[in-house]
């Protein structure tokens, strides 16, 4: 049949499987620094402003502000393109990981701070009358409690952004997309497209199954 | 310093590009008004079949939703614009582009209104049957009305979401504000005119993520 | 009257605090002497909560002195203040229990964090702590498993199990459903039996009547009069005390 030659030719399946296992590795290796570097440093920010010196939210506010407001896409390209005429020279990879950490560390610090705000100020209070330091409140008492409250919205925009590792086939980051289009363009075959579209598939879906249960489970009472 | 400021901030080049990149804003304007119109509809539409009593119609609404919120849209959109042309159907950049917006954004859509549609009390559906409302006519004026208040932060960013990606069909050729801004580039063989495009899209999206922040800020106080 | 005044628990000299424009506190003097239960009653905004509040510095006094054992708890550094701070217990209106952790991990984070106890160490004392206040049971409830009553004795354990010198009570039963309060004055009762130093914002004037040693009452951002409970109830001085007292049995009735 004309659509399945076109679509899931099997000679076509079976010559790309390895390369394209290859990448859909590349693809988790990277999606799992990102999630972790972005919360880590989302916390990392969050934790800063909670200082409340102006000199250290307004930074963190126009970082915010800018990674939220401006395309992945379109500072990857800025970094990649531009750094090297000022003689630095990243890596395809090391761009991609940059930019999507730095993207969900805004989103991350976004979502913890508006918590930390939103917690009853008798939360601080009870953590500094029982002699716990500021950075002992936050890290104890503070910064569990956004944890929990925000683990949808964190699951939420870590898979999103894990899914924005696809970018990467624009600066030539071997991964699922990047892989796929020359092995379509090399194999005159629609179908590594579609090996590329099931294996996010088989990556992704279950995740979305999971994030739905999370959000049924730790859907906040209160 | 200065080799910085002349490799992303030469105000020659930014003045040259301006012109191409105008003309990219526009497009990206445009493309953004109809995948945003198709995606609130289409996203209406699943929340609704998503929220139904039969599991007939709810089931494959969430298989739907489920498998285009796992597949990037630039996958799909190179499978539509790349893919299909192997069993003979062409479609043009645009065309494609909306597409694959509208399978992708509706499952985002579609998703929020869900979130807002089951978060409104049983008994306002009950109350609105009750005083002689049709179901459907309970689901228009009473149940979406409330939903819809309800989820506007989300919503709104997902527009902003939404303005972003469509930075993607640069990838298709189709000449929006990245793609046209990229083209400088190479032929400029300078990032200012990516700085540039970046300044345009913080023109359009800034003030909406102020108003998202202030959002977020004003809902978790009331609570 | 004594011939040599021992060193007051808590002194609180001169105490000012202004927000903006607002005088909440005027030139408030007052000594706590160990083992003392100090009961302050007055109406709402009359400038009772802030004056405790200042007393650990949730609240920054605008001038004046505030001395625990013979320390200043001004003008020190952020370390030395959050040292300070242990020898003050707080027990709030909210409670405030931290959601998050169990009734146990509630009572030992302090513990740990900030006195340096070990974990075995620390869960010792807060399950002996958790049992003065009858809650021993309940060492591995979360909070919100808990009823207001338990959740703010559960409160009052987290802060005695650091050692406090003094307890200072912001109406710690005001948030709390009518049948719950018994539970809670009881164990302020049995902390008193032990010798506990404490100062208790409430408007449980019963309990005031009985378990006071002392009953301050406070009006407009001053101490307007202050004595044993017989004295306060039995024979007000001031037209302001009067007026208060007569409103509460009011409503009380």
């Amino acid at each position: 049949m004309d659509f399945f030659d076109a679509f899931l030719n099997p000679e076509i399946i079976a010559t790309y499987l390895r390369p394209m296992v290859r990448a859909v590795w590349v693809t988790i290796w990277i999606s799992v620094l990102v999630v972790i570097s972005g919360l880590a440093l989302g916390a990392l920010l969050a934790g800063l402003r909670a200082y409340q010196k102006r000199w250290l939210s307004w930074p963190i506010v126009l970082f915010a502000d800018l990674m939220r407001a401006l395309p992945p896409l379109v500072l990857m390209l800025i970094l990649f393109f531009g750094l090297p005429s000022i003689g630095i020279i990243l890596n395809d990879w090391f761009v991609l990981y940059l930019i999507l950490t730095l993207v969900l560390a805004a989103f991350v610090e976004e979502i913890f701070w508006a918590t930390m705000t939103s917690l009853p100020r008798g939360q601080w209070e009870a953590g500094a009358a029982t002699g716990l330091s500021f950075l002992q409140v936050l890290v104890h008492v503070i910064f569990p409690q956004a944890l929990r409250m925000n683990i949808p919205p964190l699951v939420n925009r870590s898979l999103t952004i894990s899914k924005m590792t696809a970018y990467g086939s624009v600066i030539g980051v071997k991964e699922i997309v990047s892989v796929a289009g020359s092995a379509q363009a090399f194999s005159g075959s629609a179908t590594p497209l579609t090996m590329a579209a099931l294996a996010y598939l088989i990556i992704f879906f279950p995740a979305m199954l999971l994030s739905r249960y999370i959000e049924d489970r730790f859907h906040y009472e209160h | 310093m200065e080799n910085f400021i002349d490799a992303f901030f030469n105000i020659d080049i930014m003045r040259q590009a301006t012109p191409l990149l105008l003309k990219g804003a526009w497009v990206t304007l445009q493309l953004c008004a109809v995948v945003i119109f198709l995606g609130l509809f289409g996203g209406l539409g699943l929340a609704l079949l998503a929220s139904s009593k039969s599991a007939l119609l709810r089931l494959p609404s969430f298989l739907f939703i489920d498998i285009f919120r796992a597949i990037p849209p630039l996958i799909l959109l190179i499978l539509i614009y790349a893919g299909l042309p192997f069993v003979g159907v062409r479609v043009p950049p645009f065309v494609a582009v909306c597409i694959a917006f509208l399978l992708n954004n509706s499952a985002y859509f579609a998703e929020i209104f869900r979130s807002g549609i089951k978060a409104i009390p049983k008994g306002q559906m009950e109350a609105a049957r009750a005083t002689g409302l049709s179901p459907a006519q309970a689901q228009a004026w009473v149940i979406l009305p409330q939903a819809v208040r309800n989820v506007l932060p989300d919503l709104l960013s997902n527009v902003v979401e939404i303005v972003k990606l469509t930075s993607i069909a640069s990838v298709v050729s189709l000449s929006e504000l990245l793609y046209s801004a990229n083209m400088a580039r190479a032929v400029t063989y300078n990032s200012s005119p990516l700085v540039m495009a970046a300044g345009l899209y913080l023109l359009l999206l800034w003030p909406l993520v102020r108003v998202i922040s202030r959002f977020q800020r004003g809902l978790s106080i009331s609570h | 009257m004594t011939a040599a005044q021992p060193l007051p628990t808590l002194e609180i000299t001169a105490l000012e605090k202004r927000f903006g424009e607002t005088q909440v506190l005027r030139s408030i003097d007052l000594k706590v002497q160990n083992g003392e239960l100090v009961f302050v009653i007055g109406p709402s905004g009359s400038g009772k909560s802030t004056m405790l509040r200042c007393c650990n510095r949730l609240e920054e006094p605008t001038s004046g002195a505030i001395h625990v054992n013979g320390k200043p708890m001004l003008g020190i550094p952020r370390k030395e203040l959050d040292r300070m701070r242990l020898q003050v217990g707080m027990v709030f209106q909210g409670f405030f229990l931290y959601p998050h952790l169990s009734a146990l991990k509630n009572v030992t984070l302090a513990q740990r964090k900030a006195l340096g106890r070990s974990k075995a160490e620390a869960e010792a004392r807060a399950l002996e702590m958790l049992d003065k206040v009858g809650l021993k049971h309940k060492a591995d409830a979360m909070p919100s498993e808990l009823s207001g009553g338990q959740q703010q004795r559960v409160a009052i354990a987290r802060a005695l199990a650091l050692d406090p010198k003094v307890m200072l009570f912001d109406e710690p039963t005001s948030a709390l459903d009518p049948e719950l309060v018994g539970s809670v004055l009881k164990v302020m009762r049995d902390l008193r039996e032990l010798g506990m130093t404490m100062i208790v914002v409430s408007h449980e004037m019963h309990f005031a009547r009985e378990a006071a040693d002392r009953v301050v009452f406070m009006d407009g951002g001053v101490i307007v009069e202050e004595g044993p409970p017989e004295e306060i109830f039995g024979n007000p001085k001031s037209d302001r005390l009067k007026a208060f007292l007569s409103r509460v049995s009011g409503e009380a009735a």
